[in-house]
């Protein structure tokens, strides 16, 4: 059940493993590396099928910006070897170990089977976008690929977009391709006060509708706004000094390096909601953040993505409420306790057309429904 | 020889009967259905290919879409969708027993949303026009396929047209938020809109690069760009492909993402320079045009990193732009290396492989090889910052023999492509062209799934027949016309 309770647990050494345990399965299966995300979603009844064993980095060569990894390669791991080669993942995939009680590895198919972004997914993209090609096992128990190693390709229709984000109701990962990015000389991030959320969701979007390449932009409303600047060291200094005078804006600090980095990963992770029991992960359409949130009247929020992310916390489910306050988008609810959550639509629910063309979908892949059945539902 | 599917007789039996039934449907000049009007649609931009559709249709709005599109079910007839035309794999090749639905009156741009950085587009609009639309405030569309003046922003979402900024800026599917799509059972959806990543599957995700396959997109939804203060070009010429790739593979390593980076062989740059006269090099073996672009300061300082690094990998010339006229002049070799090239011979075929770059001199090596054998000549550009191939094969397809020769001869290309780790095409789409080689890059249990995909949207599978998808059947009939020099579509378009 999602964390909470151990059951059954079947440890595949390879990929051919998988498939055979998944071709033979009789049973649902819910496929988890380390368990770090396995308390989001629908609670699901399911033996676990352990893919930890399926680990290593399998190609990277720097300068085809280009990683091929095994699904549950920890994520730590990868980030470490990109580091060393001056590189990383665009998409800065956030951690929420702490939100969620649950300070566990990530792995790489975690990652992108759970669709993750950090607070670059207003410039760069999130993970789908970074996730070029896969090998997995589908849910009838078949091996299969699709996309390929090379970041430019229009061959067949892009399958990885929609593994990304299916949290392991399609098919189980096996290896992942990940386009990969050099790491910026310099990271600066602007902390700027704010007198409202209104005024601050402004400056985010001026500041990324400009022309001096903002990376990221959030507002938490104990810090202010906050506006990340990266790249080459004279650039970056020239930005800044460019977008303070457009905007007329006068930093009350100035964050590098280390600072600048923990600061987005602490907002990507929600990590100052962490005490809360409830928090939503909200998307809607960057202007319409101040309006949403006067109709959502969280206890605590922040937001990321220049407006366009909203993280919501309340004390309580209330799913009506939160979905009710917005005109478009959709809302997840990230963290809930699981009695919650086995009774509230965690997923956004799809008008009935697109509902229907998911659950085919589904079926194209898993026709027996043995990978994490009920989880998206 | 590519096979066109063999219509269905019963179908074009029932053409008068579903004629007068679109005509229920759309403004009186809505259908088309005369011979010498049909004869418009009959290719795309891989005009070897041609086919008379049954009939074509020109809707106005969604629910016309809908309405001919909940038809077409009913009645169990098969749907071509088509924007400009402007398809250089033949993925709007029209059927013999298909209805061809022309986006061409969806030609409004709906919404420019600066708050959201936005624009919403009817699918017919051209590429250029969204950039056009919000240029006085100094925004742009990102994604540029060379046919951008012409090209629909629906055909880019079907074909996830690049271009050559998308190593920096992406594909089509990186810059779309949203679409509204009519399904092959005539249902309106939206998918995504101003807001980022679904709230469960990504079927945007999947709509983008599906070639027409999986239904009709009506409205497109995407994120515009400010346009970058400044941006300047380098000039490099080499004495060997290895040293120019070796110069692309530092230039990445040392951190620097340039907006374009573009390689040109020997034989292409000659065919530019006797073109359009810009000074381009003709002693060297390779030929790199890298751009920057940002703010002026960065562009500045990566202008003389690159240029550093250029030297120490045994650059023979290094020009950088100090104008932007002399920007736009380094390019106009490039932009124009498929026209001239065209005038060294009757006939060209462009292919669009994409390898890991590591493969680049072996690759050429082997297409070199691969000239003697055929005995037909290829000009190379390349997309070298992201590994793009397009190899131009020159023939003549009036010797009898040479057309298919030149297929051959480009097919085995892309094998090669797909051998050394690549794939079959970058950015031109499979379409009718590539379709049977599918089987080279994929097998049964990867193309199985990506039909079951495809069941999933079209269960009587009745959209843009023919293409993808291999067939194994041997040709009912010649589908194949040659157009000879100068009668090619769209000749005023910039092809790279």
């Amino acid at each position: 059940m999602n964390g909470e309770i151990e059951t059954a647990r079947l440890c595949p050494r390879d990929a051919a493993d998988v498939a055979e345990i998944v071709a033979a399965a009789r049973r649902p299966l819910e496929p988890v590396g380390f368990g770090s995300k396995r308390m989001v979603g629908r609670p699901v009844t399911a033996e676990l099928l352990d893919l930890r064993a399926l680990a290593g980095v399998v190609g990277y060569e720097p300068a085809e910006l280009v990683l091929t990894a095994r699904a549950a390669t920890p994520l730590a791991t990868i980030e470490q070897t990109l580091a060393a080669n001056g590189q990383r993942l665009a998409f800065e995939p956030p951690d929420f170990g702490r939100l969620l009680g649950a300070e566990r590895p990530q792995t790489i198919g975690g990652v992108i089977a759970a669709n993750l972004a950090g607070s670059r997914r207003v410039t760069v993209g999130a993970a789908r976008d970074h996730f070029i090609g896969f090998r997995a096992v589908s849910g009838a128990g078949e091996s299969f690929k699709a996309g390929g190693k090379v970041v430019k390709n229009v061959t067949g229709y892009d399958l990885p977009k929609l593994l990304a984000g299916s949290w392991g109701t399609l098919a189980v990962l096996t290896e992942v391709s990940v386009r990969v990015v050099p790491q910026p000389e310099l990271d600066r991030t602007l902390v700027i006060d704010a007198e409202s959320v209104h005024a601050g969701t402004t400056l985010l979007r001026a500041a990324l509708g400009s022309a001096h390449d903002v990376s990221a932009a959030g507002f938490d409303p104990v810090r202010g706004a906050l506006l990340r600047f990266e790249g080459f060291a004279p650039s970056v200094e020239a930005r800044v000094h460019a977008l303070c005078e457009e905007l007329g804006c006068k930093p009350r600090r100035v964050l590098d390096g280390a600072a600048s980095h923990e600061t987005w990963s602490a907002l990507a992770g929600a990590t100052p909601l962490a005490s809360s029991h409830v928090v939503w992960k909200i998307s809607v359409p960057p202007a319409d953040a101040p309006d949403v949130l006067a109709r959502l009247r969280p206890e605590q929020y922040l937001l990321d993505w220049g407006g366009g992310l909203i993280f919501a916390a309340y004390s309580r489910v209330d799913a009506a409420h939160v979905r009710g306050a917005l005109k478009s988008g959709h809302a997840t609810l990230l963290k809930a306790p699981v009695t919650d959550r086995a009774v509230t639509p965690v997923f956004h629910p799809q008008p009935a057309v697109v509902a229907k063309a998911a659950e085919r979908l589904r079926a194209a892949f898993d026709p027996r429904g043995i990978l994490n059945p009920g989880r998206m539902s | 020889m590519i096979c066109l599917p063999t219509p269905d007789q019963t179908i074009i039996a029932r053409r008068a009967s579903i004629v007068r039934a679109l005509r229920e449907f759309v403004a009186a000049n809505g259908v088309i259905d005369e011979d010498v009007r049909l004869a418009a649609y009959e290719t795309d931009a891989l005009t070897a290919y041609r086919q008379r559709p049954l009939v074509v249709v020109l809707p106005e709005t969604t629910a016309e879409v809908a309405a001919i599109l909940a038809f077409a079910n009913r009645e169990g007839v098969k749907v071509v969708a088509r924007g400009a035309g402007t398809s250089l794999s033949g993925g709007a090749i029209p059927a013999a027993d298909a209805i061809v639905v022309g986006m061409g009156k969806f030609n409004r741009i709906l919404d420019i949303d600066y708050a959201n950085r936005c624009v919403v587009a009817q699918s017919g609009v051209t590429n250029l026009a969204i950039s056009h639309a919000v240029a006085d405030r100094a925004f742009y569309y990102a994604p540029d396929p060379s046919s951008q003046i012409a090209c629909t922003i629906g055909g880019n979402v079907a074909e996830n047209s690049g271009g050559v900024h998308c190593l920096k800026y992406g594909l089509t599917t990186n810059n779309v938020l949203g679409v509204e799509l009519v399904t092959p059972e005539g249902e309106v959806v939206r998918l995504g809109g101003k807001h980022l990543d679904s709230g469960h599957y990504d079927l945007l995700g999947v709509t983008v690069g599906s070639e027409g396959l999986i239904g009709i997109v009506t409205e497109v939804t995407v994120r515009i760009l400010k346009r970058p203060q400044t941006a300047r070009a380098l000039l490099i010429g080499f004495d060997t492909v290895e040293t120019a790739g070796a110069c692309v593979a530092a230039i990445i390593g040392e951190g620097i993402i340039p907006a374009g980076m573009e390689m040109m062989d020997r034989p292409a740059i000659h065919a530019a320079e006797a073109f359009v006269n810009v000074g381009y090099p003709l002693d060297v073996e390779a030929l790199l045009i890298v751009e920057l672009d940002g703010p002026a300061v960065e562009v500045d300082y990566l202008i003389e990193r690159v240029r550093a690094i250029a030297a120490q990998n045994s650059a023979r010339g290094i020009r950088v732009s100090t104008s932007e006229r002399e920007r736009l002049q380094f390019w106009a070799g490039r932009k124009s290396a498929f026209p001239a090239v065209g005038r060294l011979s009757p006939d060209y075929y462009c292919m669009d492989g994409t390898i890991p770059r590591r493969e680049l001199p072996r690759v050429l090596a082997a297409i070199v090889e691969m000239q003697a054998r055929y005995g037909l000549r290829v000009a190379n550009v390349f997309h070298a910052g992201d590994g793009n191939l397009h190899p131009l094969i020159l023939y003549d397809a009036n010797v009898p023999g040479e057309t298919d020769k030149a297929e051959a001869f480009g097919f085995e290309i892309l094998k090669l492509c797909v051998d050394v780790g690549g794939v079959l095409t970058g950015e031109h789409g499979v379409g009718l062209e590539k379709r049977d080689l599918m089987t080279y890059q994929f097998d049964a249990v990867d193309l199985d799934v990506q039909h079951r995909v495809k069941h999933a949207f079209d269960p009587d599978v009745r959209f843009n027949p023919g293409k993808v998808f291999p067939t194994l059947r041997r040709c009912a009939e010649q589908g194949r016309e040659h157009v000879h020099a100068g009668a090619e579509r769209f000749p005023d378009l910039p092809r790279f």
